[in-house]
């Protein structure tokens, strides 16, 4: 079932269109990749799916039926890309503020932020003003004002940015979690090579547009282009073949193109029958960046 | 509705937790109270006695010049302009011979300024002398003239203005009526600046931390700029409050003290001679306090009130939405701020000709368009004399005028709030108040 559901979703502003007519819709339970280059589109789409702005026409399904921004952005946890704290507020009371704000009761927020606290090594942190704190350890407590409440949804806008590889991986298993206890996880980056290893289903939106969507896998295996890895002891001469085209040479392997109508196992074949020394074989797949380089050109 | 009430909450204790807060809550009435009797204070019980040689010539003033136990005239031969503090003397009097018909100026030669007190008080006796002098140069009789003189005795007569409205008569002080207008429409004006500028920069604060981004993804913008306004009101009120208990249980101990001492200083003066002017001067007090205290105050204080808050709601939303649209630069604040800050400062001004003139139509004309009559009303309303239906219809039409401003600022505050860099001119904001949200 789909946690979310856009159709048709448009947003004009006066001198662009930064989201033109795009629908797709988010599995629950699944981290779903909204990907990009910058001003393609992503944070006004994420915008109008937390209800901080209404699009101009298209419908937004959540949880099946219309959204409603005043109950349903309880249920949504947003942590938008420029990250925001009040400054000189003490960390204890803006944890407890802003899940307040989300419609916990006291009583539960003060239970998770110390739960929280405690996970991320922040008990010490309680009477200390934003202003004191290191950049990583802000982004530390941003995820976690974020995550307080229990989101259905959680919504990720270039979370990683600006964390060290440290607390990088803490939060990515954090997420990780959130997703196995079935929280739908909205991951947003125009680091494309970031979502490969962490999203099952993505979209590419360029210009306002939606380009592309489905699963990795899905994609990955609609855009490869049966090309293999050869990886030799010593590198054989060159030759031709009736079921591949060598596409690249490197110092230890050939990149080949299998012809139409072969199979890897043709290519395998001809290989022994030239006794070439065979250390490695594996299709090369394309990476997400280069689908949505191709995809951006054929485009436009 | 729960929301706003946290918003409340967030911003009311922040501001009033925070230590600015606190000092100049407590200092500024200390301070107020402080500097108003200091001066009353040493006006009446630190004059400092002075002995005044007189060098006169024609030898006309001798018989005039009134000592008083604060200035004593003299009139010793052998004084002059260079030893009369050897002799004892405060300062030197030189009255030339031809003093009058622009000839040699009269002279007051001492170390040390006497103070405009004293400078005053010779003065007057100088004038009087020459008044009398003219008046015994025309052949008036002495005895006419001293009764003449008797007349003028200040206390000879009371003067009470009486406000007649149909069969209800009450009393009235223009002056009064005066200094509470002015004073209530300078602090309604001050306000709407200080807890304005609080408004904006709070909003500013939101925009440039981003945090507003991640609030509005909680509560909706209008219920996080309402929230800010009502919070920031209600420590306005709080401060107000503060101030006025203060203000009250200050003066009152003071005045006790401060009446009890004058009066003490007024009976020991009357046991000596010509201790009128310091009797007198305790006797102002007291009259001043009952003065003061017949004003309408059933009527001053809740309307202040009400403007006092009406007009910040009135105009606290519209700085909210400067601050919205504002981006890093200060400057750019100071000019979009000019379209909230013009009528404030007309208001200032037509307030200033409302104390004088209440029932001038400028004067009622401001007092009842929203832009101008949380000020101007407050300048009226101590008169007296505004009719009842005119407040009535100046507090709907602010009340109705704060409720657009309110809808108008909320929706430029809800697009500038997540607007960054760009800077936006008042067209872009006219097209927003117009468009879905």
């Amino acid at each position: 079932m789909a946690i979310l559901e856009l159709q048709h979703l448009k947003k004009y502003y006066a001198t662009h269109k930064a989201v033109d007519d795009i629908s797709f819709s988010i599995p629950e339970g699944s981290i779903f990749g909204l990907l990009g280059p910058n001003g393609a589109g992503k944070t006004t789409l994420l915008r109008m799916i937390t209800g901080i702005i209404y699009p101009d026409s298209g419908d937004i399904l959540f949880e099946g039926k219309k959204f409603n921004p005043l109950d349903d952005i309880a249920k949504i946890g947003y942590m938008p890309e420029e990250r925001g704290l009040y400054k000189k507020m003490k960390i204890g009371e803006q944890a407890l503020y802003l899940a307040q704000l989300k419609g916990m009761s006291r009583r539960d927020a003060m239970k998770k932020i110390k739960e929280w606290f405690l996970k991320f090594e922040m008990e010490s942190w309680w009477n200390k003003k934003v202003s004191d704190l290191s950049k990583g350890m802000g982004q530390k407590l941003q995820f976690v004002t974020t995550v307080l409440h229990d989101p259905k949804l959680l919504i990720l806008d270039e979370p990683f940015s600006g964390l060290d590889p440290v607390n990088s991986n803490l939060i990515k298993d954090e997420i990780f979690k959130l997703a196995q206890k079935g929280t739908t996880i909205i991951f947003s980056t125009h680091r494309m090579e970031q979502v490969e290893e962490i999203c099952n289903n993505i979209v590419l939106v360029n210009n306002g547009k939606k380009i592309l969507d489905g699963t990795v896998k899905q994609i990955k295996d609609d855009f490869k282009e049966h090309i293999f890895k050869i990886g030799f002891d010593q590198l054989p001469e060159s030759f031709s073949s009736s079921a591949f085209d060598i596409v690249d040479s490197k110092e230890n392997s050939f990149n080949v193109k299998i012809k139409d109508g072969n199979k890897p196992a043709n290519v395998l074949q001809e290989m022994l029958n030239h006794k070439a020394e065979i250390i490695s074989f594996n299709e090369v797949l394309p990476s997400l960046n280069d689908i949505f380089i191709r995809v951006a050109s054929r485009k436009n | 509705m729960n929301k706003i009430w946290l918003v409340i909450k967030r911003e009311y204790l922040t501001r009033v937790r925070n230590r600015t807060f606190i000092l100049s809550t407590i200092l500024l009435p200390l301070f107020f109270i402080g500097f108003i009797f200091a001066s009353a204070y040493f006006s009446i019980s630190s004059q400092e006695k002075q002995k005044i040689a007189v060098d006169d010539s024609n030898g006309i003033f001798k018989n005039s010049f009134q000592s008083t136990d604060l200035i004593t005239y003299e009139y010793p031969s052998d004084v002059n302009a260079d030893n009369f503090k050897e002799k004892g003397y405060s300062a030197f009097l030189k009255i030339p011979q031809n003093y009058n018909a622009g000839g040699d100026s009269i002279s007051l030669i001492s170390t040390k300024q006497l103070g405009m007190d004293a400078e005053e008080k010779i003065k007057d006796q100088i004038d009087d002398a020459i008044r009398n002098q003219a008046f015994l140069k025309n052949n008036i009789d002495k005895k006419i003239l001293d009764s003449i003189n008797k007349i003028n005795e200040e206390n000879s007569y009371q003067f009470r203005t009486v406000v007649k409205q149909g069969n209800k008569t009450s009393e009235s002080n223009s002056g009064l009526s005066y200094g509470i207008g002015y004073g209530s429409g300078i602090l309604i004006y001050m306000t709407l600046f200080i807890y304005g500028a609080a408004v904006m920069r709070g909003v500013m604060e939101e925009k440039m931390n981003r945090i507003a981004e991640v609030i509005i993804s909680s509560v909706r913008p209008f219920q996080l700029m309402i929230g800010k306004i009502l919070g920031i009101a209600a420590v306005g009120i709080t401060q107000l409050l503060i101030w006025i208990v203060l203000i009250i249980a200050l003066s009152s101990v003071t005045t006790s003290i401060f009446t009890a001492n004058a009066l003490h200083h007024a009976q020991a003066m009357n046991t000596t001679i010509g201790a009128a002017g310091n009797s007198s001067a305790a006797m102002n007090f007291l009259n001043a306090k009952s003065t003061f205290l017949s004003a309408n105050w059933a009527l001053i204080i809740p309307c202040f009130l009400f403007y006092f808050l009406a007009g910040y709601l009135f105009y606290a939303s519209l700085f909210a939405a400067v601050g919205s649209v504002v981006n890093e630069d200060p400057q750019e604040a100071q000019s979009l701020m000019l379209p909230i800050t013009m009528p404030i400062i007309l208001s200032f001004v037509i307030m200033t000709t409302a104390v004088g003139k209440p029932d001038a139509p400028i004067s009622v004309w401001a007092s009842i368009i929203p832009f101008s009559s949380p000020i101007v009303m407050m300048a009226r309303i101590p008169s007296g004399n505004v009719p009842a239906w005119q407040i009535i219809v100046s507090m709907l039409s602010l009340v109705a005028g704060f409720m657009v401003t309110t809808m108008l600022a909320a929706k430029i505050y809800r697009t500038g709030i997540l607007l960054y860099g760009k800077k936006v001119t008042f067209r872009e904001m006219g097209k927003w108040l117009f468009r879905k949200a």
